[in-house]
């Protein structure tokens, strides 16, 4: 099949601060059709921000987001909820909507969305249930399930609509190894098996590594590397060398800025 | 779901309890001669001295309220007061000669307006005027009345 | 000083646009959920309305007992017990209903309502919404705000309906007031005017009790401790405004 292009997501030149920090200076990102693309980095340095930027929740300073060819700064409403509509997000915490039960927490972009009958619905969604392992849980509530389980359900329900791009917000956090094992497994199965691309955001090199087609690693609001997790472990760049590795001290200071520890001892800083 | 069933029956009660119980206060706490709804006929009426009639006042005609004063206002070029009041449809028969006072409610109570009935053959319609009228008392002028007439008798 | 004044002043301004614009948002989506998903708002008014009306019935109750005692005891001074029943009426139907239902509102409903959208916010469930392209205003804040607006006049109906109730107990049945003057001394004083002004002034609370829960919860700090404080804020602010605009309306009505 043919595309009018190999990259689904563009990201050019993105500036964004918030306040006084400047989160994102000249950014830039290619994800490309069909793959795994992981985005990794140190806490706080804006990732979740990133993935706001893509589906327009926020608004870039500066710079660009092209998806599918199309700046979506562009985009009216309607343009922006049919954007969204493409997009299967699957948060951090699950996210499922705590006062209906797991069939009807993945049915809901259907209902919400579609007006197909009773009898499809159910069949799509069991089908998307049964695909994460989690056919029998159809009829509990979100607050009977383990962590692990919500984050399942979650990823049926982010891919009920047939997206063409799965995003996971720090998939990983959180998860005893069997569930971690299990999300990495249908990452890389659903990715494959329906052909669409995913996106991740994590600071799980380990995981990371065993999922990921293309990996770029940001850190002081740009691009510090990228490329296959073997291209970056072994990179000659010291900060990715501290983060791949999981070096405590480094580029990435072990000591927050604090005055000179003598003095403070001695007392004499406060004079 | 089950779920949505008994919250659907729950709210059909409670919205029904609702309108019974406001039912029950519009019918069980305010009087029967609510003249809000039925058909009334507008009269007027001038007087000299209106005391202090309000409008809703009643309006009774041997003793039995018939209708509502609706307003009060001050004419400027006769210098004197104009009182329309309705009255209730189904007394259509008032003779025209009937004669308007304004009439205390027991000793200190609020003021209304009692019609005397006339013999005219011609009876009150929407927008007429009754003519005869008798002004409120106003208590000083009794009382100062009682004290000069008394004071005169006195000098004999 | 004067400059600090003037921020807090200026930020003050800038949440009452806020909540106007808000206010504004809120009823241009109504009729629309109301007809189309009207499900949802039939939910809303069960969760505010009758899971309410335990505390409304048993308040009503007493408080109508409460007039019927103190009604008794004060017009005894002047030889009208008679008239109890006027007094519990007009108190109840123009004041105490409207007032006391919208402060207990606050309380149970408008605090369920705040915290339960502040979780939402902070287990990220309204950004979960809107990625799936569907708006949260529309599906989550609506509903509970018509829900909130539609069950308070019916709460008041029956606080007053069941106030009524008690005073009659109280004042009949233990203080020996003859039960035809209770009712006839009411009936003949009372008019649907004064009903209706009481419905009036429930209408308006249960604007304001649902506009400033759901606002509260939509704007709260999506931590626990920001969920914690709209809550009681929520309360708060109803309160104050409930009774700011009681005053208001009750001066208006006199007046008119």
């Amino acid at each position: 099949m043919e595309h009018a292009s190999d990259n689904l997501i563009e990201i050019v030149d993105l500036d964004y601060s918030r306040g006084q920090r400047q989160i994102f200076q000249g950014l830039n990102i290619t994800i490309k059709r069909g793959e795994v693309t992981a985005i990794m980095g140190p806490s706080g340095t804006g990732k979740t921000t990133l993935l706001n930027l893509i589906t327009r929740q926020l608004r870039p300073d500066r710079g660009q987001i092209i998806v599918d060819g199309v700046d979506i700064a562009t985009l009216n409403l309607t343009g922006l909820y049919e954007l969204r509509k493409r997009f299967g997000m699957l948060f951090q915490q699950g996210a499922l909507l705590t006062d209906i039960s797991v069939f009807e927490n993945v049915a809901f972009p259907l209902r919400e969305h579609t007006k197909l009958p009773n009898r499809l619905i159910r069949h799509i969604v069991l089908t998307k249930l049964h695909a994460v392992g989690l056919r029998g849980a159809a009829d509990m509530m979100p607050a009977q399930l383990s962590g692990g389980m919500a984050r399942r359900i979650a990823l049926a329900r982010a891919m009920v609509m047939d997206p063409d791009i799965l995003i996971y917000d720090e998939p990983f956090v959180g998860l005893d190894p069997i569930s971690m094992g299990l999300i990495v497994r249908l990452v890389r199965k659903m990715n494959d098996a329906l052909g669409i691309s995913s996106v991740i955001v994590s600071h799980d090199v380990q995981e990371v590594a065993t999922v990921a087609d293309c990996s770029y690693l940001i850190s002081g609001g740009k691009v510090a590397a990228s490329g296959s997790p073997d291209e970056l472990s072994n990179t000659s760049s010291e900060l990715v060398r501290q983060f791949m590795h999981g070096m405590a001290d480094g580029p990435v200071p072990f000591h927050f800025s604090a005055p000179n520890y003598v003095e403070q001892l001695l007392g004499r800083d406060t004079e | 779901m089950q779920q949505t069933r008994s919250v659907e029956l729950g709210t059909g009660l409670f919205v029904l309890l609702g309108f019974a119980a406001l039912f029950f206060l519009i019918t069980q706490t305010t009087g029967s001669d609510t003249f809000g709804g039925s058909e009334t006929y507008t009269v007027s009426a001038r007087f000299d001295n209106v005391g202090s009639l309000k409008a809703r006042a009643p309006v009774a005609m041997s003793g039995v309220t018939i209708g509502r004063v609706s307003t009060v206002v001050f004419d400027g070029d006769r210098l004197e007061a104009v009182v329309t009041f309705e009255i209730d449809q189904q007394y259509a028969q008032i003779p025209e000669d009937t004669d308007a006072s304004i009439l205390t409610a027991g000793l200190l109570g609020s003021q209304y307006i009692g019609l005397q009935p006339g013999g005219s053959d011609f009876y009150l319609e929407e927008g007429s005027e009754v003519q005869f009228t008798q002004s409120a008392v106003v208590l000083e002028n009794l009382i100062s009345k009682y004290l000069f007439s008394a004071g005169g008798d006195d000098e004999d | 000083m004067l400059r600090e004044l003037y921020y807090v002043f200026a930020e003050f301004l800038r949440t009452f646009g806020a909540l106007q614009l808000f206010f504004l948002r809120l009823l241009v989506n109504s009729p629309s959920i109301f007809v189309r998903r009207f499900g949802l708002v039939v939910a809303q008014v069960y969760n505010t309305g009758a899971l309410s009306l335990v505390i409304i019935m048993v308040c009503g109750l007493f408080v109508g007992g409460v007039l019927g005692l103190q009604g008794h005891s004060n017009l005894a001074r002047f030889n009208a017990e008679d008239s109890v029943g006027t007094f519990a009426a007009f108190s109840l139907l123009k004041e105490l209903g409207p007032v006391v239902t919208a402060l207990l509102f606050a309380g149970r409903a408008g605090t369920a309502l705040a915290s339960e959208i502040g979780l939402m916010k902070a287990t990220d469930q309204l950004a979960a919404m809107e990625m799936m392209a569907i708006n949260p205003v529309r599906r989550v804040l609506v509903p509970r705000f018509l829900g909130g607006v539609i069950a308070m006049p019916l709460l008041a109906a029956v606080f007053s309906m069941v106030g009524l109730l008690g005073a009659h107990l109280v004042a009949v049945s233990l203080l020996g007031v003859d039960t035809g003057a209770f009712w006839q001394q009411m009936q003949s004083t009372m008019d649907t005017r004064d009903v209706m002004e009481g419905v009036f002034k429930s209408i308006v609370f249960g604007v304001l009790a649902s506009l400033f829960a759901v606002w509260e919860g939509y704007n709260a700090i999506p931590t626990a401790e920001g969920v914690g404080r709209a809550t009681t804020r929520t309360v708060v602010i109803t309160a104050i405004a409930v009774l700011i605009f009681d005053f208001m309306i009750t001066a208006a009505m006199i007046r008119g």
